[in-house]
């Protein structure tokens, strides 16, 4: 009798699973999370009064006219954001991702500045999402004064880092060999781009971009807390005011918004497959 | 056109896929590489096509050396290599009029390239090729919807279509039924023919490497056992080549098998006469 091959990588995944719940065990306890605490009558108390002022939605005439332009605007931002933020993350992602290097084939000539050019836009993507958006907005606002122009630079610059870091990792996760062959007959990397990698990359990267817009949506809630307009500062209105009621009708565009991307991200990978 | 001096390439883990090889081939040369499984017929096409870098010896490419070259001109040295591979590397989505038409794409400036991306440009060129393939009508259709063999087919496709000085194929008919393959080796060799191109293939079926290629390289253990015109070829030295590592060897397992990466990998038993 001998014993069965030991698998190489065992001792690797055991050690990776030990390790992390050794580290999620201390980040529960340092969040003071307490699941308890949901359940506790006094709690259930205070969160039901709370809601309970969200019924009913507030619909007269004036406030849903309001809501319109509000919407409008949150769209319009969420939109020209992401618009932006595309713009900045192609060419950064084209840099970056290893599946469209030309100086990895042999390796050939120029692989070391190559690599540090790499490095570099990976460090640039790195900074722009390292801030986040309510920051920048906060910053803007100074710059544009109120208003959903502070929110649209916001999100370029921290949507376009995200964008930018996913876009060169959802390149690499697809079957490179495509590219990696047309580059070696000598094809230049935005033709590699088209003929290797989209064909199998565009599904993922094009429901990977809708769910961002989606998220611009909602991140201009947090923003228009600093005054970068659309629903956000409507919902701190009325926030202030204790308005349920219209919290709770902007609640519902919400809803509906997020509804809206999820059906154009569905619609688009059927396009798409 | 191709002359590679005392190659050797030592792989990441460790393995040595090749040793000392030496290649010449000249313009419209026919030469078939043969050799066991393992024995380094890929990595030695790949080094040909500049798309591995040996870790010793020279390598020349129509008069160049590609390794040092400036980046712009190995690109353009790479556009007048075609390759043909083992497994076709066409993206499941991919229309076989754009997988075709991408052979030309070293050639093409990169908007051209796009825009053909969108409403392919040379849907002539692109349908002749296939033609001489028997694959015409499926022009339109998506490389998903193909067989094996047909995937393979357009592979090659691609490459009439790029029509290069120099043409390597991996195994270019290893999917495909004997007429077909038979078939598609002539239409390889009348596109060197035609072109003046050198053409150098590795083959796993002998009868086809005897019929359709002047010169016979046979590999092993990542040497070049001979290198001889195909009339002085003997069945003698075909059984060396392919004989077992030792007569107790194993049979080695029928799972997929990538070459160049297993250089001692025990051969199978000789079956000389494939097809």
């Amino acid at each position: 009798m001998t014993a069965p091959p030991r698998d190489p990588q065992a001792r690797g995944r055991l050690t990776a699973l030990v390790l992390a719940l050794a580290l999620l065990w201390p980040a529960l306890h340092i969040a003071q999370f307490n699941p308890a605490a949901l359940f506790d009558t006094t709690s259930l108390r205070v969160m039901g009064g709370f809601l309970a002022g969200f019924v009913p939605p507030a619909l007269d005439r004036a406030f849903l006219h309001l809501l319109a332009q509000a919407t409008i605007e949150t769209l319009a931002m969420a939109t020209a954001g992401l618009a932006l933020a595309f713009v900045l993350a192609v060419p950064l992602a084209l840099v970056v991702t290893r599946a469209l290097s030309v100086s990895r084939i042999g390796p050939g000539p120029g692989r070391g500045p190559a690599a540090l050019l790499r490095a570099g836009a990976r460090l640039v993507l790195t900074v722009l999402r390292a801030c986040p958006e309510v920051v920048w907005a906060l910053l803007f606002v100074r710059a544009f004064g109120l208003g959903p122009a502070a929110g649209v630079l916001a999100l370029a610059i921290t949507y376009g880092g995200m964008l930018g870091k996913v876009y060169a990792e959802i390149l690499e996760s697809v079957d490179t060999r495509p590219a990696r062959a047309l580059l070696e007959s000598g094809s230049s990397r935005l033709a590699a781009l088209g003929y290797g990698l989209l064909p199998a990359a565009a599904q993922e990267l094009a429901s990977y971009t809708v769910y961002r817009w989606e998220c611009a949506v909602r991140a201009s809630v947090v923003m228009g807390f600093v005054g970068a307009g659309g629903l956000g500062q409507l919902m701190d209105q009325s926030m202030k005011m204790l308005n349920g009621g219209e919290a709770s009708a902007i609640l519902i565009v919400f809803l509906l918004l997020v509804l809206l991307a999820d059906g154009i991200s569905a619609l688009l990978r059927k396009v798409l497959a | 056109m191709l002359d590679l001096r005392g190659i050797s390439l030592i792989h990441p883990n460790g393995q040595q896929a090749l040793d000392g090889v030496d290649l010449r081939v000249a313009a419209g040369e026919r030469l078939a590489v043969i050799g066991p499984s393992g024995a380094g017929k890929t990595t030695l096409l790949r080094i040909a096509g500049l798309s591995l870098r040996p870790t010793q010896g020279d390598v020349q490419v129509m008069g160049e050396a590609p390794w040092r070259l400036p980046a712009r001109r190995l690109r353009a040295l790479r556009a007048r290599i075609g390759m043909v591979h083992q497994a076709p590397p066409l993206p499941p989505r991919l229309r076989v009029v754009s997988a075709v038409l991408a052979g030309r794409l070293g050639q093409w400036p990169t908007w051209r390239a796009l825009a053909s991306l969108l409403h392919p440009v040379d849907r002539i060129g692109a349908q002749a090729a296939l033609a001489r393939l028997d694959m015409a009508e499926r022009l339109f259709d998506r490389c998903d919807r193909l067989s094996g063999g047909q995937l393979q087919r357009v592979g090659i496709a691609r490459v009439l279509y790029q029509a290069p000085a120099l043409i390597l194929a991996d195994e270019p008919v290893s999917a495909l039924d004997p007429a077909s393959a038979d078939a598609t080796l002539r239409e390889l060799v009348a596109q060197a023919e035609r072109s003046g191109a050198a053409l150098v293939a590795s083959l796993h079926a002998l009868d086809l490497a005897l019929r359709w290629f002047d010169r016979i390289v046979g590999v092993r253990g990542g040497r070049v056992a001979f290198d001889l015109p195909r009339a002085q070829v003997s069945e003698a030295m075909l059984q060396r080549l392919y004989a077992g590592d030792s007569a107790a060897a194993a049979p080695a397992p029928t799972g997929a098998e990538e070459e160049g990466t297993a250089a001692t990998a025990p051969a199978r038993a000789p079956q000389l006469m494939c097809r």
